[in-house]
């Protein structure tokens, strides 16, 4: 893994290398938003939906630390035990004690982004707790030892011809296997036994409701559901963001939710946990790192509206080209290129310049992010802060020296019109002309615009 | 300090303008024949819908269906079902569960826009159920459809505790070369069936 500013534009030359593989990803994510536009387009009052979504999460934001205390004061009420941890080194604490203390060997976890985010699974199995991903796509990168590439499909970067032979040498699957039914139906047994013989359920959260103290987890598979309702301990984990206030502000949500991620009208499970179920437990963990200082921020805000569909990554012509683990974040994409430099921005510097700012993410954002108006302001911050690389402000400053001279100015232009029309390709095209790798340079003109001008009037 | 205080004094120090909560008492889509929608919603998402007979009786209807035919362990929710073999509340250990063929269960309504059942554990001894099975019937009265998402939370109250899922279709994943496959850990069927609760 490189560390340090670079990393996105090396990561995603690595990707684009592979033409075909890149071609390939790419028409898979546009498939996903061609479903999420139809899904759209079929409910009349989707642009409403959007609008009103948002004001719900800019109310809930604005009131968080009430809405809050309400949330567990309810939650406690219907007899869930809560959990509070400022960081992920907290919140990883925290579940290990409640394993610990439930003498849990083998854990079944649900997707949960916030789970990633803390690096929980090696945590856990450092302390000898087997962690068992089961949505099929987390635990096909878990085999792999690899991290999912994006939010919602996890194996997006993955052909099944990889997954069958990962299957054949890890589950005994027939050689050569592709069938994805086939390949399903052995994920499936190899699974049912994790689920049977798991001591305990982690599930993440996407939705809570602070006025009735309940948990809404969402899946296709049924995973969260089968993972939690066999073992007696519940551990659900969540961010402070993920409340509503009401729980009918999930009629706007849930209709939001499926249809922005895959284009299916409601998830296959939506699943409400009011307490927990008769001799079980369930403890509910929530958890800032980093959230707070987000709120702060009155540009950065809104990103904590988000839902996690992924909508914004199916889109965005970066993330399709370059794939999800080039920006070495748990949350890809550009929702995951706002959040990122949040946690480390010297780490992360090089994520809000990983965009075209064509836009397409904030169109479709079913919680009306303004994604790309926030890279850009991130792109401000991180040049406020000294954090760019030496080659963009080496050419910022030559820049500004000569646009400020209007006399240098004048001769620079004459001489690179000069120079384009009579250098050989081989000088011109050097390795330091980035833009010029895919691209020609344009064809330059006789005369600037300056003497075009000047000669018009001259005329007239 | 506790780190639940240093959260809400952190949340605190900051004043964040505040926005009001929206109204959702709004026209939100209706349907002119809910019930169609609803089944055309249901066998968008990979389930199916058996409509009772005005003359037919439950039990009948269940026959007809193969995934009935087909299962020796039964378990239902529903009275009536004279096949049924398993009892949830012989059933100490969730676990056990683990080789049922057929679950019957009954749903509160389903709703037109998303082929969604509402389905809770009301009464029922484990939840994990209509999840673990490898089939599962559905029961709902077809008078009980409702347009949208929000006339479902209309009718919704969570007052105490309990469980309960809106379940739109058969377990599915496509996490395998975006490849649709019906059936990844749960159910690998679902059967809307629905009752006139007018006969």
């Amino acid at each position: 893994m490189t560390h340090g500013l670079n990393q996105h534009p090396l990561e995603a030359a690595r990707f684009v290398g592979n033409h075909e593989r890149a071609r390939w990803h790419d028409g898979a994510l546009w498939f996903v938003r061609t479903k999420r536009d139809r899904a759209a387009a079929s409910v009349p009052e989707w642009e409403q939906l959007r609008e009103i979504a948002s004001q719900i999460k800019g109310h809930l934001i604005a009131r968080l630390p009430e809405y809050l205390e309400q949330f567990e004061e309810r939650a406690v009420g219907l007899g869930a035990h809560v959990h509070w941890a400022a960081d992920a080194a907290e919140h990883n604490q925290i579940v290990l004690k409640l394993l610990q203390q439930h003498n849990v060997k083998r854990v079944v976890k649900s997707k949960s982004m916030l789970t990633e985010e803390c690096h929980l699974n090696p945590f856990l199995e450092q302390h000898a707790i087997e962690v068992v991903d089961t949505d099929l796509g987390e635990r096909i990168v878990q085999m792999r030892g690899e991290s999912p590439s994006h939010i919602v499909l996890p194996a997006i970067h993955i052909k099944k011809e990889e997954v069958g032979a990962l299957f054949h040498e890890q589950l005994g699957t027939q050689v050569g296997a592709t069938d994805p039914a086939y390949l399903t139906e052995s994920a499936r047994k190899h699974l049912r036994q994790k689920f049977l013989k798991a001591d305990a359920g982690i599930t993440g959260v996407n939705f809570a409701i602070a006025e009735t103290g309940g948990l809404v987890v969402c899946t296709n598979e049924g995973n969260a559901d089968l993972g939690v309702s066999l073992p007696k301990l519940h551990i659900a984990c969540m961010g402070i963001e993920k409340l509503v206030p009401r729980a009918a502000d999930l009629g706007v949500f849930l209709r939001l939710l499926a249809r922005s991620a895959t284009g299916q009208p409601i998830t296959t499970y939506s699943s409400h946990f009011h307490g927990p179920r008769p001799a079980g437990e369930l403890h509910i963990v929530i958890v800032d790192n980093g959230r707070s200082w987000l709120r702060t921020s009155e540009e950065f805000r809104r990103s904590l509206n988000c839902i996690r569909c992924g909508a914004c990554m199916n889109t965005c012509p970066v993330y399709r080209r370059s794939g999800g683990h080039s920006y070495h974040y748990t949350v890809p994409g550009p929702i995951g290129s706002i959040l990122a430099p949040a946690t480390d921005a010297r780490q992360h510097a090089s994520l809000p310049f990983a965009c075209s700012l064509c836009g397409s993410c904030s169109d479709v954002c079913p919680v009306k992010i303004d994604l790309h108006q926030q890279l850009l302001t991130w792109r401000h911050e991180i040049a406020s802060r000294h954090l760019l690389p030496l080659s963009k402000r080496l050419a910022m400053r030559v820049g500004r020296f000569v646009l400020s001279r209007p006399r240098l100015y004048q001769w620079a232009g004459a001489a690179a019109r000069l120079a384009l029309r009579l250098l050989p390709r081989s000088i011109l095209y050097h390795r330091w002309n980035v833009w010029g790798r895919q691209r020609d340079l344009p064809e330059a003109p006789r005369r600037s615009f300056r003497q075009l001008y000047r000669r018009r009037r001259h005329e007239q | 300090m506790s780190s639940r205080s240093k959260i809400l004094q952190a949340l605190r120090a900051r004043d964040v303008e505040a926005v009001e909560l929206p109204n959702l008492d709004l026209a939100w889509v209706r349907y002119e024949n809910p019930h169609q929608q609803f089944v055309s919603a249901v066998e968008a998402v990979g389930g199916s819908v058996v409509s009772v007979s005005r003359q037919g009786s439950l039990p009948e209807t269940l026959a007809g269906l193969d995934v009935f035919a087909k299962a020796s362990k039964i378990c239902s929710l529903v009275d009536g079902v004279e096949r049924a073999n398993v009892d949830l509340d012989d059933v100490p250990d969730p676990h056990d569960l683990e080789d049922v063929d057929l679950a019957i269960v009954s749903a509160e309504f389903g709703v037109a826009e998303n082929g969604a059942l509402w389905v809770t554990d009301d009464a029922v001894r484990h939840r994990v159920l209509p999840f673990i099975a490898q089939h599962v019937v559905v029961v709902v009265g077809s008078d009980q459809i409702l347009h949208n998402m929000h006339e479902a939370y209309q009718r919704l109250h969570f007052n105490q505790s309990g469980f309960g899922v809106f379940i739109s279709g058969p377990s599915k994943t496509a996490d395998i070369e975006q490849s649709l496959v019906i059936g990844a850990h749960g159910p690998r069927s679902l059967t809307a069936l629905l009752t006139d609760s007018s006969s």
